[in-house]
């Protein structure tokens, strides 16, 4: 079971730029591994990441094996409005999870 | 009277040299020193528009003991507004496996032109970062890391 970590500010003033960071597990199978017996480990990876900020897309990653195992992201966006941060993580092997975070901007 | 060479003068010459050798880990090379792997990742992303120094600064350690995660900051020197901003941020690397890293898009609701995260690195090397601003032009940083403990390669146990 894939679990997610959000950091998003609770409350923020109108016009603030805030930091957004995100961390989800997952091993990040290189694919260019081998086992001791010389059988290439298949690649398992997240491919994609996207942030939306009440429905606006605000942050999109394209991810590749050089991002390391449970991939940390970190990024900012200006609080404009009260509401919801939803973020989605796409992979290999149907791998597809969902996280959200409220904000109150006053 | 003029000093001549002598065997203390040349050896604290030397030693200064050494010392200042080791400083500048973090160096700005011109991109066209850069592998064909690494130069045709770049290519496809930025297509032929030329790709200028500066506007970027690549935060990374020079000395990395672990290569299987090591931690990245991108920043880009931009005012974020609705005229002026940075669309994209692309990082590449010379000799892991595969040239690309990871492509962040962003745009002028960000506020700041700012990405982290923790990358895979083989082998020492030189990390590449690249920044598409809003009127399409290229701008990049590059710095050399060196990695103690490889990854992405080793045998699984």
């Amino acid at each position: 079971m894939a679990s997610a970590l959000i950091n998003v500010p609770k409350k923020a003033k109108r016009g603030d730029v805030i930091e957004i960071k995100t961390l989800m597990s997952h091993i990040m199978e290189s694919g260019f591994r081998h086992t001791s017996a010389g059988d290439l480990v298949p690649r398992d990876i997240i491919t994609s990441f996207v942030c939306r900020y009440n429905g606006a897309e605000i942050f999109r990653a394209d991810l590749f094996p050089a991002i390391a195992a449970n991939p940390f992201i970190s990024f900012f966006t200006v609080a404009k409005d009260s509401g919801k941060f939803e973020f989605e993580w796409i992979g290999d092997n149907g791998f597809a999870e969902t996280a959200s975070a409220a904000i109150t901007v006053e | 009277m003029r000093a001549m060479p002598t065997r203390r003068t040349f050896l604290e010459l030397a030693g200064g040299a050494a010392l200042a050798g080791t400083v500048p880990v973090v160096t700005i090379r011109p991109l066209q020193a850069t592998p064909a792997m690494l130069n045709a990742a770049i290519r496809n992303v930025v297509g032929e528009a030329p790709v200028r120094a500066g506007k970027v600064t690549l935060d990374i350690p020079p000395l990395v003991e672990n290569g299987n995660t090591v931690p990245m900051t991108v920043r880009v020197a931009s005012p974020m507004t609705e005229k002026d901003y940075v669309k994209s941020i692309h990082v590449f690397n010379e000799k892991n496996p595969q040239p690309n890293v990871g492509n962040f898009y962003i745009g002028p609701m960000a506020g700041r032109a700012q990405v982290s995260a923790r990358i895979r690195l083989a082998d020492t090397q030189k990390v590449v970062a690249i920044a598409r601003l809003s009127d399409d032009t290229f701008w990049s940083a590059s710095a050399d890391v060196i990695v103690t403990l490889a990854a992405c390669t080793e045998e699984v146990n």
